[in-house]
Formats: structure tokens, sequence, C-alpha cells
């Protein structure tokens, strides 16, 4: 009995003791991993399905948050501005990103100097970044007001419009990742091979032509990875919008700033229903598998893996 | 994705003369739109609060006012300091924590063959696909269960423990040749050695990557810790900037300061040690 036990962890001697140190070694992260983050993930499903203020010990409810969650027209609001904020920058952030490291991709004196800058706000805090922004958007006295003063828009109060809101989350949203996304495109333009420019070069292609038939497949991959990673994490913008509708109305004015992550936040933390607030989580969440599951089920139609299908 | 190819000329044609100008024209532009906010930073924390309301707006203020706005600063919130440190507790705790734990369970899923290795693997690595506010309500009942909140043990304990640090760092590991480490396991050294002394020594690169990202990350952690440790003896210097910003009454020169101060470790970290800032980068794309 004891050696079929032991047989599991290797036939002889050696494979065995190498597998306790395996065990041994990985334990810790692994243990740790499953207690801070496993745990908590079956207890959302099992959370959600209670009701569970501040006071009263919770309740089973079965679905009952999920159908007051449909009936909620706070929820479809803040569905909504997620989904705005994810148009207003994604492909923003994108073709932006995709420009700058084209352009950086040349043969530039100063290569390096530009990516630097190009960088700085991706290592700043979201949440310094979005006072100094907030700063930037306050009407009369505020940066854009001024540079829009010829417009007639300095006064304008982006912050507390609940049609304009949104533009200057985006904004700080989008000066944030573009140096992010800029890198990974980097990365994925060197790694191109030289041999299909020159190649083409002697086909006679011209450069918008290398560019559609080279660069733009060969670098669809990248592509694919940046849009899944930026409209993940467009799905969970959060800070933003706590910091620059914090002097205004929390959330803007009439809810018109509040994000599923803010609404989430504020379902739990203000109003201690942790119940309902955890059948918003999972919907964040199952919103987000289901739209990365749907990225991956049509890249094939468009991203071109050199090494064959994935 | 690595800095040797990084370095190598890129793999693109010349570009004539006028297009090169252009090309400049385009990116200094593009620059001085993503330095404006910095520079606008910067400029406000040192006006004194009259020009705060003058038009046309000033880029250099006319008497400046750091230090002045810096001791306002502290009148203001005189805990200012005590949240820089709590963060620099929290970052470098965290940091460490990970360098532990994830070295050794990516040495271990690197070189030893265990039963049911795969599998943990993969859903240590299924972590990673778990929104962090899908658990964020778990996460806090969790804390408040074991009686952590508002503590450095909540800070901390369990942002020691990462999937894509793990992830990261055994990719490494991988690259390493397993010669090396077999020859010193003959000489009978023993897997903590072996890691300590060769495969640790020999991922100098990602390792600098790994503790960039995990310093930045925790540096500028802010959800987290504003459920889980808001009390002044707790506060990091997030959430010390933004109850600034709550106030309608502070002036913006001293949220400017505060900021600055907020910032400014961040970016002498990254100017210092931007190349593998930027690999930690496009490594971190590899976990798509």
């Amino acid at each position: 009995m004891w050696n079929v036990f032991l047989n599991q962890f290797g036939r002889t001697p050696l494979t065995r003791r190498k597998a306790l140190w395996g065990m041994a070694l990985v334990a810790p992260n692994v243990l740790g991993l499953m207690f801070f983050f496993g745990i908590p993930v079956l207890m959302a499903f099992a959370t959600s399905l209670q009701q569970w203020n501040a006071i009263k010990p919770p309740v089973f409810v079965g679905l009952d948050n999920f159908t007051r969650l449909a009936g909620d027209a706070a929820f479809w609001q803040a569905l909504g501005n997620t989904a705005k904020l994810l148009l207003l920058t994604v492909p923003v952030e994108i073709f932006l990103a995709l420009n700058v490291a084209i352009m950086l991709n040349q043969r530039l004196r100063g290569r390096g100097f530009f990516r630097t800058l190009y960088f700085l706000p991706v290592v700043t805090s979201t949440v310094a970044a979005a006072i100094v922004w907030t700063w930037i958007f306050q009407p009369r006295y505020g940066l854009v007001g001024n540079l829009l003063a010829p417009l007639g828009l300095r006064d304008q109060p982006w912050l507390t419009r609940p049609d304009l809101v949104l533009f200057p989350i985006a904004a700080v949203t989008v000066w944030q990742r573009l140096g992010f996304d800029m890198v990974l495109f980097l990365a994925g333009l060197q790694a191109i091979p030289r041999v299909l420019y020159e190649a083409a070069i002697i086909d006679g292609a011209r450069g918008w032509q290398r560019f559609r038939f080279i660069t733009l497949p060969l670098l669809s991959p990248t592509t694919f990875l940046v849009i899944v990673l930026s409209v993940i994490s467009g799905f969970q913008i959060f800070d933003q919008v706590y910091i620059m509708t914090a002097r205004t109305t929390r959330g803007g004015v009439g809810g018109s700033a509040t994000t599923l992550s803010y609404f989430l936040y504020q379902s739990a933390f203000v109003q201690s229903e942790f119940g309902y607030a955890s059948a918003i989580a999972l919907v964040l969440f199952l919103i987000t598998l289901g739209v990365t599951a749907f990225q991956l089920s049509i890249q094939r139609r468009w991203v071109y893996y050199e090494a064959g299908e994935r | 994705m690595n800095v040797q190819a990084a370095e190598q000329p890129p793999a693109y044609t010349d570009l004539s003369v006028p297009l090169k100008i252009v090309t400049y024209l385009i990116l200094a532009m593009g620059a001085v739109v993503m330095v404006m906010p910095f520079a606008w930073m910067a400029s406000t924390a040192c006006k004194p609060p009259a020009e705060l309301s003058t038009l046309p707006i000033r880029w250099i203020p006319q008497n400046p006012a750091c230090i002045e706005n810096l001791n306002r600063l502290y009148r203001t919130s005189p805990n200012f300091s005590r949240y820089m440190l709590n963060s620099a507790i929290m970052t470098v705790g965290r940091t460490l924590g990970q360098l532990v734990t994830c070295s050794l369970a990516a040495y271990g899923f690197a070189r030893y063959a265990f039963p049911g290795r795969n599998v943990i693997f993969a859903l240590c690595l299924g972590l990673l696909m778990v929104p962090f506010q899908a658990i964020l309500i778990p996460e806090y009942l969790l804390l408040r269960q074991l009686g952590w909140l508002n503590s450095f043990a909540a800070l901390i304990v369990p942002g020691t423990f990462s999937a894509f640090a793990m992830f990261l760092l055994r990719q490494a590991f991988l690259q390493i040749p397993l010669e090396l480490e077999e020859s010193a396991m003959i000489d009978g050294a023993n897997p903590l050695q072996i890691l300590r002394h060769i495969t640790l020594p020999l991922s100098g690169p990602a390792l600098a990557a790994f503790a960039v990202i995990t310093v930045q990350a925790a540096w500028n952690d802010f959800l987290f810790p504003l459920v889980a440790a808001n009390t002044p003896d707790t506060r990091v210097v997030t959430i010390g900037i933004s109850l600034l910003q709550g106030e309608r009454s502070t002036p913006w020169n001293l949220l400017m300061m505060g900021s600055f101060l907020a910032t400014v470790p961040m970016l002498a970290l990254f100017v210092m040690l931007q190349r593998y800032f930027i690999e930690g980068v496009a490594m971190s794309g590899i976990k798509g």
C-alpha cells in the first residue's frame, strides 16, 4: 500500500526526492494563491446568492440579486457608460500607439528619448494622474479650457456635464495606456524579420504595400493582444472615476460617469450590500470573460500566426 | 521580446529626409502632449494661491512658492509623510515577499516533476483571468474574518503571492542551461542552494523586470488599500492624495504638490531602470 502511494511520486528514490522538493518549493505560493485568490473566487459565487447587509447576517436568496440587477436602471447605465468608455479609449489608444510605435521603429536619432517620454504616464499612479487631469479639465482656469479658449470653450464644465464627463475620463485613460501599448507594438514590430521587407523591395512593393501586406499581418498577433488587454483593463476603470468626480457628484451628475467597477464599489462599500455587489462582480467577470472569448473566437479571421494555426 | 532585439537596428527601411522631418515633428508634438500634464503639475505645485486664478494662465510662476506649498500641504495633511512611508512599506513588503514565494514556486515548476504539476500550474494561471474587482468583496470579507482589516498584514500578505510573477520567473528559469544546475547537484548542493547561487544570479534581467513591475503596481495600488486599510496609521499615499482631492476646499497648488510627491519616486525609478520597465511590459505581453 505504502509503495503504491510512493510510486505516485516516482519509481526511484531520486525521482521521489525530486517530487517532494518540487511540491515543497511550489507550496508557499500555490497555497497562498489558493487561500487569498482561489477561495475568494468560490466565495464570490456564494455571496452573489445571498442578501447581505452590514448588520444582518447573510440570507440565501437564490437568484434574487440577479433579477434585481436586470431591473436596475443604474446597472444598465453603468454598463452603458463602461461600453462608451471602451469605445472612446480602445480604438484611440491603439491607433495612436501603433502610429507612435511605427515612427519609433525607424532609424531615428533620439528614439530612446521619445520612447521614455511616451512611457512616463504608464509609471504614474492613476490616482495622481487623474487628479492632475481634473485640474487640467477645470473650467476657466484649467489647461484644456484655456487651450480651447479661441473656440469659446474656456468655461466648459467638462466634469459636471453628464454628456461630457466621459471625455476627460477617457483622456486620462488613453494618456496612461498609450505608452504601454506602444511598447508591446514596438516589440511586435521588431520581431518582424527584416528579410521580408528586403524581399518586398526587390519585388517592387511600395511603402504602403509593405505596410499593408507585411507589417499589418505580421503584427496582428500583437494587435490582438493589445486589444484584449486594453478591453480587459477598460472594464475595470475605477480610479479615474473615483478621483475625477470626487469634487462634484460621486460617480458623475446623475450617475453619468459611473462605470461597472464604480457601481460595484458603491454597492459594496458605500451601501454595504455585499450580496448585490457580488452579483455585479460576477456579471462584470462574465462579461469580461465573454468578450475575451468572443475575441478569441474571431481571431482566426484576422490574426496571422507565422508558425501556422494556434 | 528581449533587450537584444530592442537594440537591433529596426526592421524597416530608412526614411527620406522630408519624411524624417515630418516624423520628428509629429513625434515631438505627441511628446509635448504626453509631458504637458507633468509640467502643468510641477508648475501649479509651485504657484502661490493668488496665481492659481490668473488669466491668461502662466506656465512659470511669477513668485514661486514651492517650499511654502510643501509646508502648507503638511499643514493640511499632517500625516502625509506617514502615508508615503506606508506606501514604501507596502511596496517593499510585497516585492520581497513575491521574490521569495514566486522564485521558489517558479523554480519548482520549472525543474521538478511531481504529480499534478501541470494541473496546479494551469490552475494558478487561471487566476490571472479573474479581474481583481470580481474578488474584491470576498477578499475584503476574508480579511475581515481574519481580523486583518486596517493592518499592514492586509496591505502586504495577500500581495506576496502572485501567479503572474511566478509565470514570468518560470519562463526565465527555463532559459538557464540545465547542465549548470546538474553539475551543482552532483556536487551535493540542495535545490535551495542551486536556486540561490546559480539560478537567481543568472536571471538578473528577469528579476529586475519583475521587481520594477511589482514595485510600480504596489506603489500605485489604490482600490485594494482603499477597501482593506483606510485608517490614518495604515493609509497609503494614493489614498492620502485622494482624500485631499475629496475636500472641495483643498487648493490646486497643494493637490499638485501632493500628486508630485506621490509620482516622483516612480518617475525616478523609471528613469534609472527604464530598460527593465520596458522589458517587463514586453514580457507581460507574453502572458496574454
